[in-house]
């Protein structure tokens, strides 16, 4: 009863506080005479970036430094990304181990030998100089590296209770269910009973790392981890490594020779088939980034109103609140629907022939 | 397109931080909860199962009871009718036993008697024959003396004696 009256508190005092806020940051926008571009702030959101952001803008920004790690032609440079001052066009130039690098939009570009300024195009692009192989700790590898230590210490965590008893109490008891739904409703009814615990390590690992990471993703100034291509591109290719590394006779000659049709067919079916090998893991890649930065743009365009509209804009909270929420109810199924695919697929690889 | 493009760095940590992650949670987490979660549900299963089966047993404990009343009721029943039969039995036969005894002592008895009677009819008339013998040669003697009294004593005898 508490904890319903003081959320609810707490929605109205923000609902209060808004106009405030509105009004704030619309006046220094007008001191400072620069126009609100919305897609450049959304887009610089839901990018990945070499320092952590907090508050603030250009100089006065206040953010977490990260460091920054180059594979040049001349080997490994690093640097802490505060280096930069800042600076995301070109400008700021960092000379190390005699070579000079510059960041220009969220990319580290390393000026060609003898350069010392920045020349760029029309477009922006830099015209001297090449990018190297950039292996930063970047804000969502830094937020990705927070959600392993969290899942880390829950889990380990969860792993010593059950020494202490059997019978799950307190975050035990709250875990275990979601344990349980992964292991019995995803991996033992989708997989073929014999072989379904082998995958049931990797299927939980996969849920908890998605799921969590979607919600450090909902929390305020935290990094679009799973919203990135990137990421989901690696689970997407784990998935099909393991699909098709499990995969047993039945399942490449329904790939390759589809019994039960005739002649003609098998041929046409053969490449489909073999294309499927890569859509559905493609497709897993693209409906996790897609959901997850789709929801990121939706809030931020939301919010976004009250810097249009300034007072006006102030209802969109309302709407703001109600998509936050239903990226939480996301979150959860999003890590539910990756998870359970990937078992689908591997049940489809290692299921035996009975026909 | 930047926000299509993966990142080499990005992919990287994440190829090497989930891998790790993976085998990591393997062995430290999902291992012993999962091991536990089974040893749990094996035991309950167990449990349940131990259960059904004492039921079970009680119930045939019980059937095997009631059966064994029963039967220790129908021997009872079976004895007590075979005592009572046999008690019958003994009376009848005693019985039996009993007159017959009476019947031949009785028998006996009046043959004993009979005997005894007969015995001492013989007696008797040996006696009487003994003191007629004697009464009569006294008499004769006596009588001798006299012829009449002779006669008549013969008379008179004769007409005593009456041939019985």
């Amino acid at each position: 009863m508490i904890a319903k009256k003081s959320i609810k508190n707490l929605i109205l005092a923000v609902l209060f506080a808004l106009p405030l806020f509105a009004t704030a940051s619309g006046s220094t926008k007008e001191g400072e005479e620069k126009e609100f571009n919305v897609v450049e702030m959304i887009m610089h959101h839901i990018a990945d970036s070499h320092e952590w952001h907090l508050w603030g803008e250009g100089d006065d920004s206040v953010s977490i430094p990260l460091p920054v790690i180059l594979y040049t032609d001349n080997g490994l440079v690093t640097f802490m990304s505060s280096a930069f001052h800042h600076d995301d066009s070109g400008k700021e130039i960092v000379t190390r181990n005699g070579m000079n690098f510059v960041r220009n939009h969220g990319k580290i570009y390393q000026l060609n030998a003898g350069e010392t300024s920045v020349k760029l195009d029309d477009e922006k692009h830099i015209l001297n100089g090449v990018k190297p192989l950039d292996f930063s700790i970047t804000k969502n590898v830094a937020s990705m590296f927070i959600s392993i230590i969290l899942i880390l210490f829950i889990f380990i965590r969860i792993a010593r209770s059950y020494k202490k008893s059997k019978v799950p109490t307190g975050f035990t008891g709250l875990m275990e269910p979601l344990i349980l739904f992964v292991r019995d409703d995803i991996a033992k009814s989708l997989i073929n009973e014999k072989k379904y615990m082998k995958y049931v390590p990797y299927l939980l690992t996969l849920f908890f790392f998605i799921w969590v990471n979607n919600l450090l993703g909902l929390v305020p100034t935290g990094a679009n981890l799973t919203g990135n291509i990137a990421t989901t591109m690696v689970l997407a290719v784990l998935t099909l490594l393991i699909v098709n590394f499990s995969g047993n006779a039945h399942y490449w000659k329904h790939i390759f020779w589809m019994p039960g049709v005739p002649t003609p067919m098998k041929l046409i079916l053969a490449p489909i088939e073999f294309i499927g090998i890569f859509t559905k893991p493609f497709a897993l890649m693209i409906r996790l980034f897609a959901n997850i930065t789709a929801g990121h743009i939706i809030i931020l365009s939301l919010v976004s109103l009250i810097f249009i509209f300034q007072w006006a804009g102030t209802p969109s909270m309302l709407l703001a609140i109600f998509i936050m929420i239903l990226e939480f109810v996301v979150a959860f199924v999003q890590a539910y629907i990756f998870t359970f695919l990937t078992a689908l697929f591997i049940g489809m690889a290692v299921e035996e022939a009975h026909h | 397109m930047d926000l299509i493009t993966p990142a080499i760095g990005l992919v990287f940590w994440v190829a090497l931080a989930f891998l790790a992650l993976v085998v990591i949670l393997r062995t430290a987490a999902w291992k012993p909860i999962l091991g536990a979660v089974k040893d749990r549900e094996d035991s309950i299963k167990n449990a349940l199962e131990a259960a059904e089966n004492a039921k079970k047993e009680m119930q045939n404990l019980h059937a095997d009871n009631e059966k064994l009343l029963k039967e220790a009721r129908a021997e009872r029943e079976a004895m007590l009718k075979e005592a009572r039969e046999i008690k019958e039995k003994m009376i009848a036969d005693a019985k039996g036993e009993a007159q017959e005894q009476a019947n031949k002592m009785i028998a006996q008895a009046q043959e004993s008697i009979r005997s005894e009677k007969q015995s001492a009819l013989a007696e008797l008339k040996n006696q009487v024959a003994n003191i007629s013998v004697e009464i009569a040669e006294k008499v004769v003697r006596q009588e001798l003396a006299d012829k009449d009294k002779q006669l008549s004593l013969v008379d008179k005898m004769l007409g005593d004696v009456t041939l019985n």
